[in-house]
C-alpha cells in the first residue's frame, strides 16, 4: 500500500516520478522556477561562468529581481545590477526585473503568474518560502546550489519531518496573519522547525486572506523551517486563475499522514503580537509591551508589502497624522500594488498623515537603504528579521511587528495597539 | 582532509548571518571586502585578529537567517579553518559544504570548549581534541551525499560530471 504522506512529502514525491518517499531520503527533483536578487545573483553567476557551461538549462525558467539595493544605492550596488542585466541579456532570460516592472521578488512572482501550486522553487533568498502559501515547495538556497540548478534545471533535497500546525477559533480584532506567525515561532523558538516542513491548516486558515497566508508562508524560514505550506483551497485557486495562464498541480496532505508533531492553536487567545529585539521569537502580546517610543515605522517588504497589508495601514492613518518624532516609511511590495493603492487613494491618506511613501524596494529591512537606523534608534517593522544591526547601526533595535500595529505605533510615537486610537 | 590546529573564537547561539556578515557589506561578492567585516557586529576586532586556522565554536541554529553565501564565503576567506556547532541552519549547512568551509555539528564540544582554547580536529575520523584540557569529542559524521560532494571538490564540479555524462548519453542516443 502507498504511504501517506504530509503535503510536503507528497509535492516531492509526484515531482520526482516516486510513488512515495519518506523523511530523510535524498532525493534529486527537476525545478520549475530559479530566482536570484541583485545581491546572490552575481555570485551565481560567477560561479555559473566558471563552470563553463555556454547556457542556461532554461530561459523562462529563471528569474532575476534586481530589489535589494535599488533603486541603486551606490556604485557598487550598481555594478552588482549591471552585471545580472547584461547577464539576463546574454542568455535571453525573458524574467529580469529592474526599474519600473520591479518589485520585491516574493511579492512580485505570484502577482506575475510564475508560480503555481505543486511547483517546486529555488531561490538564492532565503524568503523564498513564501510561495508555500500557494501549496508550492518553495524554499531558499545558495548561489552555488542555483547555479547548479541554472545548469542541471535540477535540485536535490533530503525529504524534511513535517511539523502541522492548527490553527482553531475566532480571531480577536486587529489580529492577522503576521500575528499568527510571530507567535508561532515565539512558541517553537528560531530553530523549532530546523530542517522541517511547515504545515500551516485549520479553520483559521481557510479564512485568511492571499496576502496573509503569503505573509506566514514568508516566516516560515524565521523558526528555521525548509517551507511553510498551505493546501490548496478555493482561494488559492482564484488567485492563481487571476494572475498565471499555467495551471496549477493541486495536491493534499493525506489524512493519515504521519508528522513529527502537530500544534494545535486557539486563536482566540491570541492577541497582536510584537516580536522584541534581536529575534523573531522574542514575542511578547500587545498588552505586556509597556512603553517604548519609537523613531522609525516602516510598512512594506515581502513580508507585508501587499495592497492587504497597505489597505490595514490606510484604515489606521486615514485622518491622523504620524507623530512628529517618527518617520514612516512606507513601501508597497510592486508596481501592481504601488498603483493600486494610488486607485483606492491609499498614497493619498499616507501622504495627507505626514508618511513617506517609497518605491517597491526591501531597502531597509535588511539595512541597505531608504531607511537606515542611527545607534540607539528604536523601529516598528512589518518586515521579517530584528537582528543585531538587522536596520542599521548595531546598537539600534528592530521590533516586529503587524501592519495594523505599526500603523498606530506611527501614530502614537511609541509601540501601540490601533485599539488606543480607539478602533 | 587534513588535521586542522588553532585558536576558539567562542559565539553564543543563533549567530545569524546578519551578525556573519552584514547586509550594508553586500554590495559587493569579493571574499577578501567581505572577510574585513567577517563577525563585524558582535565582535568588532573579530577579522583583525583572527589567525588562519582558527576554529569558531558556537551554540544551537548557527548562520541562521538569509541564505547570503557570502556568510560562509567571509568566514572562510577570514581564516576560519572549522566552525564547530550544536547545531547549523540549513541553508547555511549547504552553503558552507558548496563553498568548501568546513563545519562539524558536535554538541558536546560545543558546549563545553572555552574561548582561547587550542583545539586540534581530524575531520576523516571526526574528532575534535581540546588540547587545553586534554578532553576529546566525537563529532556527527558527514552525511554520505555530502562526502560525495567533498569528493568531487564541491557541487559545481559534482554536477560538471553528471553534466557531461548527460551531454555524452544524449550525442550517443
Amino acid at each position: 500500500m502507498k504511504r501517506a504522506m504530509t503535503l510536503a512529502e507528497k509535492i516531492l514525491a509526484t515531482k520526482a516520478g516516486l510513488t512515495s518517499v519518506e523523511p530523510g531520503q535524498l532525493i534529486d527533483v527537476p525545478v520549475d522556477l530559479a530566482l536570484a536578487n541583485d545581491i546572490t545573483a552575481p555570485i551565481t553567476i560567477k560561479i555559473f561562468r566558471e563552470a563553463g557551461i555556454p547556457k542556461v538549462w532554461d530561459r523562462e525558467k529563471i528569474v532575476l529581481v534586481m530589489d535589494h539595493f535599488t533603486p541603486n544605492k551606490d556604485i557598487a550596488s550598481a555594478e552588482q545590477v549591471r552585471l545580472c542585466r547584461e547577464f539576463a541579456k546574454e542568455q535571453g532570460l525573458i524574467h529580469y526585473y529592474e526599474g519600473g516592472n520591479c518589485g520585491i521578488e516574493h511579492v512580485l512572482l505570484p502577482e506575475e503568474g510564475l508560480v503555481v501550486p505543486g511547483d517546486i522553487v529555488v531561490g538564492a533568498d532565503s524568503h523564498t518560502c513564501t510561495y508555500g502559501a500557494l501549496g508550492a515547495f518553495a524554499t531558499g538556497v545558495g548561489s552555488t546550489d542555483l547555479a547548479a540548478t541554472w545548469i542541471t534545471g535540477r535540485t536535490w533535497f533530503r525529504v524534511p519531518e513535517t511539523i502541522k500546525f492548527v490553527y482553531r477559533g475566532k480571531l480577536r480584532p486587529w489580529v492577522t496573519g503576521k500575528d499568527l506567525i510571530l507567535y508561532t515561532i515565539g512558541d517553537i523558538g528560531v530553530d523549532g522547525a530546523l530542517y522541517k516542513a511547515m504545515e500551516f491548516s485549520g479553520e483559521v486558515i481557510r479564512r485568511l486572506s492571499m496576502a496573509e497566508r503569503f505573509t506566514m508562508a514568508n516566516m516560515a524560514i524565521e523558526a528555521g523551517g525548509k517551507v511553510g505550506l498551505i493546501e490548496p483551497d478555493k482561494k488559492t485557486l482564484n488567485f492563481v486563475r487571476r494572475h498565471s495562464q499555467r495551471p496549477p498541480l493541486v495536491l493534499k496532505a493525506d489524512r493519515k499522514a504521519q508528522y513529527l508533531e502537530v500544534r494545535e492553536y486557539d486563536c482566540s487567545k491570541i492577541e497582536p503580537q510584537v516580536a522584541f529585539p534581536h529575534l523573531p521569537s522574542n514575542t511578547k502580546p500587545i498588552s505586556e509591551v509597556g512603553h517604548i517610543d519609537i523613531d522609525q515605522v516602516v510598512i512594506g517588504s515581502c513580508t507585508n508589502g501587499r495592497i492587504e497589508d497597505l489597505a490595514l495601514a490606510a484604515r489606521i492613518l486615514k485622518g491622523r497624522k504620524v507623530n512628529p518624532n517618527v518617520r514612516a516609511i512606507i513601501i508597497p511590495g510592486s508596481p501592481r500594488v504601488y498603483r493600486e493603492a494610488l486607485r483606492k487613494k491609499y498614497i493619498e491618506v499616507f501622504l495627507e498623515a505626514g508618511a513617506i511613501v517609497s518605491p517597491p524596494t526591501c531597502g531597509p529591512c535588511l539595512g541597505g537603504h531608504m531607511g537606515i537606523l542611527a545607534k540607539g534608534e528604536k523601529a516598528v517593522s512589518t518586515t521579517n528579521r530584528n537582528f543585531v544591526g538587522r536596520m542599521g547601526h548595531p546598537e539600534s533595535e528592530v521590533y516586529l511587528a503587524s501592519p495594523a500595529v505599526a500603523a498606530a505605533s506611527a501614530v502614537l510615537g511609541r509601540i501601540a495597539s490601533p485599539e488606543e486610537l480607539g478602533l | 582532509m587534513e588535521k586542522i590546529r588553532g585558536r576558539v573564537w567562542r559565539f553564543g547561539h543563533d549567530v545569524d548571518t546578519d551578525v556573519i556578515i552584514p547586509a550594508r557589506y553586500l554590495n559587493t561578492s569579493d571574499p577578501k571586502e567581505l572577510a574585513k567585516h567577517c563577525m563585524e557586529d558582535a565582535r568588532p576586532d573579530f577579522a583583525q585578529k583572527v589567525r588562519p586556522g582558527d576554529i569558531i565554536v558556537a551554540g544551537k541554529n548557527f548562520g541562521c537567517g538569509s541564505s547570503r553565501e557570502h556568510a560562509p564565503i567571509a568566514i572562510k576567506a577570514a581564516g576560519v579553518a572549522c566552525v564547530v556547532a550544536e547545531s547549523f541552519a540549513r541553508i547555511f549547512y549547504r552553503n558552507a559544504f558548496n563553498t568548501g568551509l568546513l563545519i562539524l555539528e558536535s554538541p558536546e564540544a560545543a558546549r563545553e570548549i572555552e574561548e582561547g582554547h587550542e583545539v586540534e580536529i581530524d575531520p576523516e575520523a571526526g574528532i575534535i581534541k581540546d588540547l587545553t584540557t586534554g578532553k576529546t569529542y566525537k563529532c556527527q559524521p558527514i552525511p554520505p551525499f555530502m562526502r560525495e560532494l567533498l569528493k568531487d571538490g564541491g557541487l559545481i564540479p559534482h554536477i560538471k560530471k553528471k553534466y557531461q555524462k548527460m551531454r555524452l548519453e544524449e550525442e550517443a542516443s
